[in-house]
């Protein structure tokens, strides 16, 4: 029996109410790559970066090589021989590759014989693994997959035995994934452990001889990768609970109200996040995309909304072309044809946190009668209108004038949700409509969206919960790197079909 | 015992926006007070030079006045870009360029009725300020030049073009200083003196003059504008939040390049003030460094109207007071009060945070304790 080289044993941790990590149990046996899948938000991040030091557990403890030790820093992990590649790199981009390496590891203050020496250790190492880095290159020059590299390679020339990658392969193209697997199964050869965060089981089944799952904050299974199969890994990651089901009526459809042809987007970093999409939304009809978090749902939305600009295709509304790769209608101009978004990710775009309430109730819909009248904001209207929407909405607390900041995440969600839904929307564009929102407000929202549907609107649901996407959807997409690469009618679908689907293995 | 914690959002606004900004006020001067007694004078008789100089006598209150208004001019303007988190430091090149619009405006059509003349060179004020600070913003929102570089680069410029101007097109060619002719005497807005002539007063001159109200009515103008119109309303969002911005249609371009314009034109009528009511020409480099003091102004009130009035009322003071005190007290030099200033603009913005947890949480303490009692 080998002892593990890294042992977790019942670490927790919370930010504010959301418990990230609960109860978390797990040995990591030296020389092996063990992954570690879960979808976002599962809490995967969070225990590596604990393991790294960046965050400090709530209790639990963490053991190396059978001794306990304690991590505040960084610092304290390096010294205890443990690295991390983060997902976005840290690397000064106008220093060297060997100026990054050695950073803070300098050791004299006028450059000379350790940098020399450093040198050629380094490029010693780079032989060993073949890294193949020139160490004089400036980092700016650098494609993703070489930046990557000399993360790994700064990690091991500062005596990493256990080395951390986190979602290493999210930004690499096939060709680079390729070479990092290589990379990694000769550290392995060496002796090196590596734990591997990731959400692809692809990579877990290629690569990794162990593997945990986590979701939801909490550790549901160990296994030897052996003994496994894709189909189990995404039944353990999805996992079952309850189905909230809603009442629906039957469904009326009518006519086709948005196109998407031949769509693709590409994200700020120029990847096309979004491939070759083509769907159509009928009138009364929910459609629901299913698929894990980062697979082009995100770019898709944005595009439809008209935020972001389209690569090539184009998306029709009421048969008029909003976008293509020439030209999109802005935000505005999609509004007032009747296009209303709940964005996926309320703080960052769809509120201004620092904003009163009843500023954020009447967001992009402030310059319209009776909010404002010749571009005077009219305040009694506001007010009234702000109080009356937060009591049907059951916003608490009932204060137009309280900052938004001060509202908890599901009350927040019902401010978005209130302001997107009073103008009565014929098309409805929803991102993770429920995330961070407590159980009685699920329901509300739920039950809000189908009246919409009900009333006839047009309605795009995208969502990482495969409940919601089950007891809400008509239809369901779902979306596998940037393609849409199953369409069911929901009728009899399972959630394990879906699961299989989001994994990309079906 | 249950215990019911207050959140820091329960602090009363007057805790932050008076009792923090007053604490640090009085650092500031408790460290200059210490300067003067290095310098070998007495702090306390310092306070009492500064507090007769700017209100012991009419002529003396005057001057504080006739500072403060061109400290709300720069003061609102670098507030107002501020609320769309624009740094905008080149208000003095804009109070410069702006007063070439004053001047132009007036000398051309002082043919006209004379109020109309004035609102024309205020107009013309704003524009021409509006019109310096337009070319940062465009390179901002279009270039991604950053405007706290490219205003104090504009400073620099407006200083240069200005003395290209008043040394070889627009000088008063009758002699060799590097200044304009006088405007006619019928187009200069009325001064302090001339008001209380009226009612029977006779006083000594100051420059003192009813530009004073217009920048009363720009306080105004701004909290209107930046709370009540739709305008305000956009370029506070695109300020907080540039993502949410653009998710509700609000154009980021559209609204950094109002808030400069809207900011520039408010420093340039810092031009009416100088030009239309005191010197009655254009003179090199009457900006004076108020253009700067602005910021301070601006950050010491919070980016608030009713907090830029008091701010610049007390900057006024200092001004005023201060010549006094260099007048009165061999040691200290005019540079002195820059220092003094310097301090005020440490403690205030800088070091804003210094105290306010320990302030807030104090609040916060006795909030809990009443609470649970």
């Amino acid at each position: 029996m080998v002892s593990p080289i890294l042992e977790l044993t019942d670490i927790n941790k919370s930010f504010g109410h959301v418990q990230a990590n609960k109860n978390i149990n797990l040995k990591i046996n030296k020389g092996t790559i063990h992954g570690i899948i879960g979808e976002n938000g599962a809490g995967k991040s969070t225990l590596m970066s604990i393991v790294f030091g960046l965050y400090q557990a709530n209790s639990g403890s963490i053991k190396i090589n059978g001794k306990e030790i304690n991590l505040r820093s960084p610092r304290d992990s390096i010294i205890n021989g443990i690295g991390m590649v983060h997902q976005h790199f840290m690397l000064v981009e106008n220093f060297t590759v060997l100026e990054n390496i050695i950073l803070g590891f300098e050791g004299e203050t006028v450059f000379g014989e350790k940098l020399q020496k450093a040198k050629e250790d380094l490029e010693k190492l780079c032989k060993t693994y073949n890294f193949n880095i020139d160490l004089d290159a400036t980092i700016s020059d650098l494609s993703v997959g070489f930046r990557q590299r000399v993360e790994i390679l700064k990690s091991l020339y500062r005596g990493a035995e256990i080395l951390i990658l986190d979602e290493p392969t999210g930004v690499l193209t096939p060709q680079e994934v390729d070479e990092l697997f290589k990379i990694l199964r000769s550290l392995k050869d060496e002796g090196k452990t590596i734990v591997l965060i990731t959400h692809k089981l692809i990579e877990i089944m290629d690569l990794t001889s162990e593997v945990s799952v986590m979701r939801q904050g909490e550790m549901v299974g160990h296994t030897k990768t052996e003994d496994t199969s894709k189909e189990q890994l995404a039944e353990m990651m999805v996992g079952r609970s309850v189905l909230l089901r809603v009442d629906k009526k039957e469904i009326k459809k009518g006519e086709t109200i948005f196109k998407v042809n031949n769509l693709s987007v590409k994200d700020d970093l120029d990847v096309t996040r979004v491939k070759d999409v083509n769907l159509e939304i009928c009138s009364g009809e929910i459609l629901g995309i299913a698929g894990v978090t980062g697979n082009g749902q995100t770019e898709l939305l944005e595009a439809l909304s008209g935020i972001r600009k389209v690569e090539s295709g184009s998306i029709e509304l009421f048969g008029e072309k909003i976008s293509d790769q020439n030209n999109f209608l802005n935000p505005r101009m999609l509004k007032e044809k009747g296009l209303a978004h709940v964005p996926e990710d309320r703080q960052r775009m769809g509120l201004i946190s620092d904003f009163k309430a009843y500023e954020n109730l009447i967001f992009g819909y402030h310059d319209q009668e009776p909010y404002s009248k010749s571009a005077i904001l009219n305040n009694k209207e506001i007010t009234e209108y702000s109080n009356k929407v937060m009591q049907e909405y059951d916003v608490r607390p009932n204060s137009p004038n309280l900052i938004t900041s001060n509202f908890s995440g599901g009350n927040q969600q019902k401010i978005i949700l209130s302001r997107e839904l009073n103008e009565n929307p014929k098309v409805l564009l929803v991102g993770q409509p429920t995330r961070g929102v407590d159980i009685g407000a699920i329901e509300f929202i739920h039950q809000r969206l189908i009246d919409m549907r009900d009333k006839g609107a047009a309605i795009l649901l995208a969502s990482v919960e495969l409940d919601e996407i089950l007891s809400l959807s008509d239809r369901i997409i779902v979306m596998f790197d940037g393609k849409i690469v199953g369409e069911k009618e929901n009728k009899n679908v399972t959630d394990r079909e879906l699961g299989l689907l989001m994994a990309g293995v079906a | 015992m249950s215990n019911i914690v207050v959140d820091k959002s329960k602090v009363p606004w007057w805790v932050s926006n008076v009792i923090v900004p007053l604490v640090n006020l009085t650092l500031a001067l408790l460290v200059s007070g210490l300067f003067v007694f290095i310098a070998g004078e007495n702090p306390i008789e310092a306070v009492k030079l500064i507090i007769y100089g700017s209100f012991g006598y009419i002529q003396g209150f005057a001057y504080t006045l006739y500072y403060t208004t061109n400290f709300i001019f720069t003061g609102l303007a670098f507030a107002v870009a501020f609320h769309c988190r624009l740094f905008n430091i080149g208000g003095e090149g804009q109070a410069y360029i702006g007063g070439l619009g004053v001047f132009l405006v007036a000398i051309n059509l002082s043919f006209l009725p004379v109020p109309i003349v004035w609102l024309l060179a205020i107009f013309g004020a704003f524009l021409f300020g509006a019109a310096w600070a337009y070319i940062p913003a465009y390179l901002q929102s279009k270039r991604g030049s950053h405007v706290v570089i490219t205003t104090i680069m504009f400073n620099f410029i407006a200083s240069s073009l200005m003395i290209f101007l008043l040394v070889d097109v627009i000088r008063d060619t009758n002699q060799m200083a590097p200044h304009t002719v006088k405007l006619p005497e019928e187009i200069w807005l009325p001064s302090f003196e001339a008001f209380s002539g009226i009612l029977g007063i006779k006083i000594r001159y100051s420059p003192l003059n009813l530009t004073f109200l217009l920048a009363i009515a720009s306080l105004f103008f701004v909290w209107f504008l930046v709370w009540k119109t739709k305008w305000g309303y956009e370029m506070r969002a695109v300020g907080h939040n540039t993502q949410a911005a653009i998710y509700a249609g609000i154009s980021p371009h559209k609204n950094i390049i109002i808030a400069m314009c809207i900011s520039g034109g408010l420093a340039g009528l810092l031009g009416v003030n100088e030009i239309l009511g005191v010197s009655h020409k254009i003179q090199a480099g009457f900006p004076a460094g108020y253009g700067f003091t602005g910021i301070a102004v601006a950050l010491m009130g919070r980016n608030h109207p009713i907090g830029i009035l008091p701010a610049a009322f007390l900057f006024g003071i200092l001004y005023q007071g201060g010549s006094e005190v260099t007048f009165e007290m061999p040691n200290i030099t005019r540079y002195m009060f820059v220092a003094v200033q310097g301090l005020i603009i440490l403690f205030s913005g800088a070091l804003e945070n210094l105290f306010r947890p320990q302030i807030e949480s104090f609040f916060v303490r006795r909030l809990n304790r009443e609470v649970n009692a």
